[in-house]
């Protein structure tokens, strides 16, 4: 088959190709376009990919799950109620109740919310077929930061005031005077405009850089094969594989719980009462 | 698979575009609204209803050791109450002998000195008998003594009787000197 000069060595995986060791040809390393996929279908003039279909598959699950075990929710639980609610309590006791105190309750739905989207998404990085993790996509968390910036923002005004609020965002408190001077500009650009950066790319960074650790390896397993020596460089790789999906699992759950805490904090501060 | 892309420079990874924002922000706000309508909600009251139910289980319980200690104390306080009866009726008892052996001691000198009284009574009154009769047969044998050995019947009553009673209160007044301490002996 004939390859098309449209398309550079960058855009295709070795498995596209017969590059192997000692072919002659270069180790097809992942790129940016190991992010791009071409739509599924169109609905409309509006192309559906991958990502997307994920994003809402997550959407889906979590919400399925969810109404199987709480729809109902008994006084005696059932199994997936049990589940469901250790789930339940580790975000409401273990993140918000921790973090805000005790005005944490009108809080918990977007917290829990937060938590289970962000690691639903993360998972698929390691479920076969799907294999790519939604947030690795900017966009993704970058309209989850979006809401915990719209959140924080409201809040802070909310509680203390336009004067109150920008004083909560901008001038920590108890400091010598002239430190202000150079103090409330960076607090301004940490609080307002680092944060929700922060949150988008501390996510998006995570699960870009570990989908693409797991593509090098698999790669590397595929790209090493075919000779005798190939094949331990390929058993290497492929452990190299099995151990970093397992470092995977980890790190989407830490990163989820990061980003969810983080948002308790936020609203915590939004909270505080101006000094 | 080619992939067929007409750019040749691919998007750059850090750049969000639009319509995958909106798409995640519809996506989470579904979540969000599942969640906050209807999911917590309806386990939150279940919890709470758990919570109720083991709360009011243990407040059954202190119910029942509330009523149980409650009946205890009523009962040590009537066992006190009744162990307080017993001495009052012990004590009431006690006094009511006393004062019924004091009484029956009472009647019975009384009736012992009513006795004495009446023994003493009898003793004067025979005794006065006695002495009278005893006058009375001394007269007369003194008479018929006197009548003998002067041989002579008096004939004037009145200085008979004179003589004798002369003669009898003399004796009695040579027997005075020694009857008072016999009749004072017997006066005891």
């Amino acid at each position: 088959m004939p390859r098309e000069f449209t398309v550079s060595n960058d855009q295709v995986l070795a498995f596209e190709t017969d590059c192997h060791l000692f072919d002659g040809c270069g180790f097809p390393a992942p790129s940016e376009w190991s992010f791009i996929f071409d739509p599924l279908f169109t609905i409309g003039s509006f192309e559906v990919d991958k990502p997307m279909a994920l994003v809402v598959l997550s959407t889906a699950i979590i919400c399925t799950f969810f109404w199987v075990a709480f729809s109902r929710a008994k006084v005696v639980p059932g199994k997936v109620q049990l589940v469901a609610e250790v789930l339940y309590d580790f975000v409401r006791r273990g993140i918000a109740r921790e973090t805000i105190g005790k005005k944490a309750e009108p809080y918990v739905p977007l917290l829990m919310s937060l938590f289970f989207f962000v690691w639903i998404m993360n998972i698929w990085a390691i479920i076969p077929f799907a294999q790519f993790p939604a947030t690795s996509i900017i966009a993704y968390p970058a309209a989850l930061a979006l809401i915990v910036w719209a959140t924080y923002m409201t809040l802070t005004f909310k509680t203390n005031g336009f004067v109150g609020g920008m004083r909560n965002l901008c001038v920590p408190s108890g400091l010598p005077k002239g430190i202000y001077v150079i103090l409330t500009p960076i607090e301004f650009l940490s609080n307002v405009i680092v944060r929700p950066l922060t949150l988008t790319v501390r996510l998006f960074a995570n699960m870009f850089a570990g989908h693409l650790l797991l593509l090098v390896f698999i790669i590397g397993t595929w790209y090493t094969l075919g000779s005798v020596v190939g094949t331990f460089y390929a058993a290497t790789s492929m452990v190299m594989t099995v151990a970093l999906t397992f470092f995977e699992l980890f790190i989407q759950a830490l990163q989820a719980y990061v980003f969810t805490a983080l948002t308790a904090t936020y609203i915590s501060q939004a909270l505080e009462e101006a000094h | 698979m080619l992939i067929e892309l007409a750019a040749e420079e691919p998007m750059s990874p850090v750049l969000p575009v639009v319509p995958e924002i909106v798409i995640g922000l519809i996506c989470f706000g579904v979540v969000y609204f599942v969640f906050h309508k209807k999911l917590l909600p309806a386990i939150n009251k279940a919890l709470d209803e758990r919570r109720e139910a083991i709360e009011g289980g243990m407040e059954k319980a202190e119910a029942a050791q509330a009523e149980a200690r409650q009946t205890l104390e009523s009962y040590k306080e009537q066992l006190a109450e009744a162990r307080h009866e017993a001495a009052r009726m012990r004590q009431e008892a006690q006094e009511q002998g006393a004062s019924l052996i004091a009484e029956m001691r009472e009647e019975g000198q009384r009736q012992r000195e009513e006795l004495i009284a009446a023994g003493h009574a009898q003793i004067a009154a025979d005794r006065k008998q006695a002495a009278e009769l005893l006058r009375q047969d001394v007269g007369k044998l003194a008479i018929e003594l006197a009548g003998r050995l002067v041989g002579e019947s008096l004939e004037d009553h009145a200085r008979q009787s004179r003589t004798i009673d002369r003669f009898l209160d003399d004796l009695e007044e040579q027997a005075g000197r020694s009857v008072p301490s016999e009749s004072s002996e017997a006066g005891r």
